[in-house]
């Protein structure tokens, strides 16, 4: 699947793409986007709605949407020293 | 310590100016990020892993009281409550708004700090020795001429586009603890037979993904046209630099392709143009720069005398404090590796605390190292247990200075886009493996440094054990490099052998030095017994 995720403008929070127009802080919102994803990634970009966006390989697994690559599931969960940062512990992130 | 003048707080004052607008812009959508970019980079906001990360520049290493205690601030208010000391004896911040960046600088300019010369393809922070103007070994101190490198480097028009960074060390003793020779220019204050002062320079040193060691291209240049021959060395480097091609495009590139005499010749034409041109700096400004770095009022006559009956805080006087050229004064090192800890991670509280300590013990003055530590410079032998009590309190005793427990990591994939493995969990289960303090001294010293990328940030090609995390289809996967130094005997780490996961790397690394262990002989460090023995028989115990 093609999951897409960049950075929020503002914050620079990492975001993914949830479907139309919405972006979530939560990988396990994050949908397929398909064929579409690049014209999905400029529309979006130009609407300041993500920053820096860019398409990421993934699958669904028991636990959702999972990146194949160890960075962007570290990017989806948070630094793997610091778990009292990270955005959802009960997910591993180092073996999908 | 250097105060700002009007010119260079203006200066500050109008870049925060500037940037500000440059993000109010970002955000309504009137600048595209293809613009922005090199704008928020030219201010240390680089868009990171997780977020916006913000590198503070500490010239030299040096800060005050109110610059320390701001630092503690800005992690509490802006960030997630802690900073990342670096290689580059900066600070930065993992968790920044962009929103929030220009009131950041704002602050940082209040206490004549900012975030200029920390990215792009600029004359980069100078860095020193962390024991200038305390170390009883240094002929000279370096920091007015460092200073004077930072002015004569910050928004020089001529070298703000240079092919890449550029990154310069000055130091003035011949023990090297700043790297010197792995830097573009490495300058070694020297004096000569007649006792006058003048500079050594070494030019196209790195690490990186081609590391080198600067070859010496001028063995003396009077002191008072350093600048001048500075500058000449960046002119050609300006003209002639790789810009075809990043990865050719540093200086070490450069010297090779050309070849060091050639350089040197090159140089020295510019350097004839230079001196006709009167571009030294007058001698009042010199004198002004200096009187900033004077001694502080050091009490006369104090004893050397040091109570060591409780015998953990024996060991941490041993391990780390440095001789000071004053009596009764010591140079205090706060290390930053606690077992199993982060290295070069503070808390606010703790940034608060050793701010505390500085302004409290230590003339006002803290400097950050290269190895990510933090050292109270001028400290009085007397207040040495009161200080160790302190630090020990807060989690900032521990004993370790030099030992493997003192390791350098880069942040690594945890925290960085361009990193391929991460480094912070090979140097906690390290930590952790040889946590006792004993059995590091045990193994005497030994400079172990951990990247998590061919980039070097951390510096493995200068360890005596050196760990390059890479990718291997998909997976982290750790390479073992053995011999490098960044000190005096430099010399770069060789790769002994195929790579290792998390945990191999690991017992990998307990395995060389049982081999250093059973193979040394009287006095030698680590890296002395692979000097003297060579690879093989570790790789031997490796590979079998």
């Amino acid at each position: 699947m093609k999951i897409l995720t960049g950075n929020d403008l503002k914050t620079g929070d990492v975001i993914w793409w949830a479907g139309d127009t919405r972006w979530s802080r939560h990988l396990a919102d994050s949908i397929d986007a398909g064929d579409e994803a690049e014209a999905i990634l400029k529309r979006e970009e130009a609407a300041l709605r993500v920053n820096v966006p860019y398409i990421v390989d993934g699958k669904q697994t028991d636990q959702g949407p999972m990146p194949l690559h160890i960075k962007e599931r570290i990017r989806a969960f948070g630094p793997t020293v610091r778990t009292d940062l990270a955005i959802n512990t009960s997910i591993p992130i180092v073996k999908a | 310590m250097y105060q700002y003048d009007q010119y260079d707080q203006a200066m500050v004052d109008a870049r925060v100016a500037e940037f500000r607008d440059q993000v109010r812009r970002r955000l309504d959508g009137s600048l595209p990020e293809e613009e922005f970019r090199h704008l928020r980079l030219k201010n240390g906001l680089y868009l990171q892993l997780h977020a916006y990360m913000l590198r503070v520049a500490i010239p030299y290493g040096t800060l005050n009281f109110r610059q320390m205690h701001m630092l503690g601030h800005i992690a509490r208010k802006y960030d997630k409550g802690y900073g990342h000391f670096t290689t580059r004896q900066n600070i930065q911040y993992n968790w920044i708004k962009l929103e929030d960046a220009p009131d950041i600088l704002a602050e940082l300019a209040t206490v004549e700090m900012h975030a200029i010369q920390t990215s792009g393809n600029c004359i980069r922070n100078i860095s020193s020795d962390q024991f200038a103007g305390a170390a009883a070994d240094e002929i000279a101190d370096p920091r007015p001429w460092a200073e004077l490198l930072r002015q004569w480097s910050t928004f020089h028009p001529e070298f703000q586009l240079l092919p890449r960074k550029f990154k310069i060390a000055v130091i003035a003793s011949p023990n090297d603890r700043a790297a010197m020779r792995l830097h573009d220019i490495g300058i070694e204050l020297v004096k000569n037979a007649d006792g006058v002062l003048g500079a050594r320079f070494f030019v196209g040193g790195g690490m990186g993904r081609t590391p080198m060691i600067a070859p010496m291209i001028r063995e003396w240049v009077p002191i008072e046209e350093l600048i001048s021959y500075a500058e000449a060395c960046l002119r050609v480097y300006n003209r002639y630099g790789r810009r075809d091609n990043k990865y050719k495009a540093r200086i070490k590139i450069l010297i090779h392709e050309l070849g060091a005499d050639e350089y040197r010749r090159q140089v020295e034409e510019e350097f004839a143009h230079m001196k006709t041109l009167g571009l030294n700096p007058p001698a009042a400004e010199l004198e002004r720069i200096s009187a900033f770095f004077r001694d502080p009022p050091f009490e006369q006559g104090l004893s050397d005398d040091i109570d060591r009956s409780d015998p953990d805080f024996a060991v941490w006087v041993d391990q780390n404090t440095h001789p000071h050229r004053v009596p009764g004064y010591a140079s205090v090192t706060i290390s930053l590796k606690p077992a199993g800890g982060i290295p070069g991670d503070a808390t606010a509280e703790q940034i608060d605390l050793m701010a505390e300590l500085a302004r409290d013990y230590a003339f006002d003055e803290l400097r950050v190292t290269h190895a990510q530590n933090i050292v109270l410079a001028h400290v009085r032998k007397a207040d040495l247990y009161a200080i160790w009590h302190k630090l020990d309190a807060a989690g900032l005793a521990t004993a370790n200075l030099d030992l493997i427990g003192d390791m350098i990591a880069c942040p690594g994939l945890d925290y960085c886009s361009l990193a391929n493995a991460r480094s912070i969990p090979v140097a906690q289960k390290i930590s952790e493996r040889f946590a006792d303090t004993g059995r590091q001294r045990e193994l005497g010293e030994l400079k172990l440094k951990i990247s998590g990328c061919i980039n070097a940030c951390g510096h493995h090609h200068a360890g005596h054990i050196g760990i390059l995390g890479v990718d291997k289809k998909g997976l982290e996967n750790y390479q073992l490099l053995l011999g490098g130094s960044a000190a005096e005997d430099v010399s770069l780490a060789k790769i002994v052998g195929p790579g290792f996961d998390e945990d191999g790397i690991v017992n990998a690394v307990e395995t060389v030095t049982n081999v250093y262990l059973g193979a040394r002989q009287q006095g030698e460090r680590f890296v002395d017994t692979y000097r003297r023995i060579g690879m093989e028989p570790f790789k031997e115990a490796l590979y079998g």
